[in-house]
């Protein structure tokens, strides 16, 4: 029993990595520019099909398709600040209407390039580290994690000590009177955009050997985020984080002991719960969204 | 001509194109003008609950409880199936009702996701529970409507210009229904509370009651919907009414308009049969949902207040026109 506590608080660890990656995007394009980006999950979706081109596909590095999908999902998120949410800056209706427009264009096309197939990334490693007979953490999972820390812990660095960091945290605030001392907004913009979505790419990317690659992957990722940015309230990092931490634990250790559609039904009622007690979210205020 | 005479002949000509209508399109395409008749429905309803500034995304589980309902009440108690309709509606007024209480606790973009939560909540109970839902196979062979005669014609419901028929009437008459509610006081309370929520609560008006009520009563149109298509198609499961449907009616209204009563129709009308119809016809099938998508992007970057805007240009200039004349004749 012990032993397979020790084995699901694993697999809960391995989840919030990659749903932290994912939220703590999201957050920051909210915060920054007030638009939830529906079209995250195929931002995620896009990360995963890079390791497919140029691991599984062109037999390259791991690492150098992580790198690749990283920055190509950050070019995209560009592309989606310059053409889409820059117009509709004032419209957060119409911005919403243009990620989901956006999120059927990148799934179109992925259908179309490779096929509505799920795709087989070979594994990068067949190592497990063994803490006993019974607790296994599979290599992959465990870049997966180390990904999160480091990737998480230098954008908090990125955000408190860098000049840029303060800018697009005040922009986050207040983003007239940001304007007002000077701070581009664009610029901002731009940044928070390329973030996010480089992080929901390098999250795709991380993940795709361990799942099933396909056109529709973003839908349960987008779904996990959304209640995770929900509890851990609208425009605080923090709050994600710490909320993947506790969505990913419930969620795995009831898949474990009873299924996986029990799970959805706590994991949404918990978010209900939470939205009932504090309807801004944990660490929400009520003034953001 | 008097506006009042131009306007009467405008309504007689709809209602004449609309009973004329089915007969000049293929079987396949019958079928679809039945379910765009019904999405009318949907989305003139969801409008009801926009009024009052709050965006759902729960509003097709609302519509499938009422489709579950009306489909188990004629299946496991035999309930003859108009009645059972009017059920549906009511059950899915009241399951309204009763999220209205943790759901009005929420505003703007948490209600947003708050209500995706409860419908995706009640959507995997009727996935997990096989009695009396079926589980994700659903309900199958529902009880279709009783045929009847009403003496110039005769309903024969496996043809679908009979539920067309059947659907015209139970819409158009849902439609007028919900235009009087938005022009009555209530309606424009339902305004008031979008607009100006302070000043409406310190002039006295309950707002979350009157959000409530749009609530509810957008539910019960919606479930009227849903038991509308239930008899129909005959099945339902759990993804007859998943998250994607939900965002289309979500654009429906928004490319549409949500400022006039037509709007979010004109919207689900038009983006319907280029969906469905044009570029089916074109030969786009996978290239389709590509399609989809940059039309709504155009439509929000280049139409921001969507399709309903263009129309009242039109009108404006239109009338505009006429009294230029009127002012160069006298």
């Amino acid at each position: 029993m012990g032993e397979l506590l020790a084995q699901t608080a694993l697999n809960a660890l391995y989840a919030a990595s990659y749903l932290s990656l994912v939220a703590v995007g999201l957050v920051l394009i909210f915060g920054v520019m007030g638009v939830i980006n529906f079209a995250h999950g195929e931002l995620f979706m896009l990360g995963a099909y890079g390791v497919v081109v140029f691991y599984a596909d062109l037999q390259l590095s791991f690492f150098f398709a992580i790198a690749i999908g990283l920055v190509f999902v950050g070019l995209v998120g560009l592309g989606m600040e310059r053409a889409l949410f820059r117009p509709l800056r004032d419209n957060p209706l119409g911005g919403l209407v243009a990620s989901i427009g956006f999120l059927m264009v990148l799934q179109a096309l992925a259908a179309m390039g490779f096929g509505v197939r799920m795709e087989h990334v070979p594994p990068v490693t067949q190592q497990v580290i063994s803490f006993s007979d019974k607790v296994h953490l599979a290599v992959p999972r465990l870049y997966v994690i180390i990904a999160a820390v480091v990737l998480l812990t230098a954008l908090w660095a990125f955000l408190k000590k860098t000049q840029f960091g303060w800018a697009l945290r005040a922009s986050a605030q207040d983003p007239e009177a940001a304007a007002l001392q000077g701070i581009s907004i664009n610029q901002t913009s731009r940044i928070a955009m390329f973030i996010g979505a480089g992080l929901a790419g390098v999250a795709g990317a991380l993940t795709a050997p361990m799942v099933s690659v396909n056109p529709h992957m973003g839908h349960s990722v987008i779904v996990a985020a959304f209640i995770v940015i929900i509890v851990g309230g609208v425009g605080s990092l923090e709050g994600a984080v710490v909320a993947a931490v506790a969505y990913s634990l419930v969620h795995t250790f009831v898949t474990t002991f009873y299924d996986g559609v029990i799970a959805d039904i706590v994991g949404l009622s918990l978010m209900l719960v939470v939205l009932i007690v504090k309807p801004t979210g944990l660490f929400g205020t009520a003034d953001r969204a | 001509m008097p506006k009042a005479a131009t306007l009467s002949i405008a309504w007689l000509g709809l209602i004449v194109f609309l009973l004329a209508l089915p007969h000049g399109l293929s079987f396949s395409q019958q079928e679809i003008l039945v379910f765009l008749t019904i999405n009318v429905l949907l989305v003139a309803s969801y409008r009801l609950m926009t009024l009052t500034g709050e965006w759902s995304l729960g509003h097709v589980v609302i519509m499938g409880v009422g489709a579950y309902a009306s489909a188990l009440y004629a299946k496991q108690l035999g309930v003859f199936v108009p009645v059972s309709m009017l059920l549906g509606a009511v059950t899915a007024a009241l399951i309204a009702l009763a999220l209205s209480y943790p759901l009005f606790r929420m505003k703007g973009f948490y209600f947003l996701i708050g209500s995706f939560a409860a419908g995706e909540i009640i959507r995997l109970l009727w996935k997990r529970f096989r009695d009396p839902f079926g589980g994700p196979k659903g309900i199958k062979k529902i009880n279709p409507m009783p045929d009847f005669d009403i003496g110039f014609y005769s309903f024969d419901f496996f043809e679908p210009v009979s539920y067309y028929y059947f659907a015209l009437v139970v819409v158009g008459g849902s439609l007028w229904i919900l235009w009087r509610i938005e022009r009555s006081p209530v309606g424009l309370t339902f305004h008031a509370v979008h607009w100006q929520d302070k000043l409406a609560q310190s002039a006295g008006v309950n707002v979350r009651a009157y959000r409530t009520l749009a609530f509810v009563i957008a539910s019960g149109f919606a479930g009227l919907a849903g038991a509308l298509l239930a008899h129909y198609i005959g099945t339902i499961n759990p993804n007859s009414f998943d998250v994607e449907l939900m965002v289309f009616v979500l654009t429906w209204a928004i490319v549409g308009g949500t400022a006039t009563f037509y709007g979010p129709i004109l919207g689900c009308v038009v983006l319907s049969i280029l969906n469905e119809v044009v570029l089916r016809e074109l030969g786009f099938e996978q290239m389709r949902p590509l399609i989809y998508g940059l039309i709504l992007i155009c439509s929000v970057l280049f139409l921001p207040k969507g399709l309903e805007s263009v129309v009242q240009n039109y009108l404006r200039r239109r009338n505009g026109k006429a009294m230029a004349e009127k002012g160069s004749a006298a």
